[in-house]
């Protein structure tokens, strides 16, 4: 990473693996954060498993608005929810996919200290080292005044990050 | 299904992997659930079409191929 970016914290899942991965305490010295993915999901049996991005706590109420393009080599298609308990970030690897292969994903959350409404960016990439290759992009909101002090990644369907799941922390100063 | 998490104090640098309580446990069970429920439904889904579709095809006497052709 280049020198401005700092690592705040970082996370690996270990044997057990994990329900959600959260990054508390951050602090409030930097202008923007970034985090860096590699994970993939016990999904049931399936190809692919879904995370969810929440600040300041679990997924709750409907301050979260999300739009995703998804592009699969084949077609594209998108989603979006305008009143949500979380961001839906990423599409991640999951127990189907082919053994050992991970998924990646980079968060940006910009001027995450400020009063305003906090937006997200991301981009993730999906393979299954077969047939199958998956690229998003995510752009969401979180309407909230507040700072930004938590941020939790939450694997939907009740399933969970496996073991060597990663995720980075990086702060951004702008001076 | 694991029933930790992980949280990473950012402050301290200490991680900690901490058991789910009951009541998060039981909302991940449900979660689960309601998700197989899901993919059942929209397995039945596929399956109905695909039936639908193969039956028109038959019916219009061409092929999946010279369907698609039309419809370029």
């Amino acid at each position: 990473m280049a020198n401005t970016y700092t690592l705040i914290a970082s996370s690996t899942v270990g044997a057990g693996g994990a329900a959600n991965i959260e990054f508390t305490s951050i602090p409030q010295t930097y202008t923007d954060l970034c985090v860096l993915l590699s994970g993939r999901t016990t999904a049931n049996g399936d190809s692919y498993g879904e995370i969810d991005l929440s600040f300041n706590g679990a997924p709750s109420g409907t301050s979260y608005s999300w739009r995703r393009l998804l592009g699969n080599g084949a077609s594209a298609s998108s989603a979006n929810n305008t009143s949500d308990d979380a961001i839906n970030l990423w599409q991640i690897n999951g127990s189907g996919s082919t053994a050992s292969i991970f998924s990646n994903a980079t968060v940006y959350i910009p001027n995450y200290t400020s009063s305003n409404n906090k937006s997200v960016s991301a981009d993730g990439v999906t393979e299954n080292n077969a047939t199958q290759g998956v690229a998003t992009l995510y752009a969401g909101l979180w309407s909230s005044s507040s700072a930004i002090t938590s941020l939790r990644f939450t694997v939907v369907y009740g399933t969970s990050f496996a073991q060597y799941s990663t995720a980075y922390l990086y702060g951004i100063k702008n001076s | 299904m694991a029933d930790t998490k992980i949280i990473v104090n950012c402050e301290t640098g200490e991680v900690q992997e901490i058991a789910l309580s009951a009541a998060e446990i039981k909302e991940r069970e449900e979660m689960a659930k309601a998700y197989e429920a899901e993919k059942a439904a929209k397995a039945a889904d596929d399956a109905a079409k695909a039936v639908a579709k193969a039956a028109l095809l038959d019916r219009l006497g061409i092929t999946e191929e010279e369907a698609k052709l039309l419809l370029a």
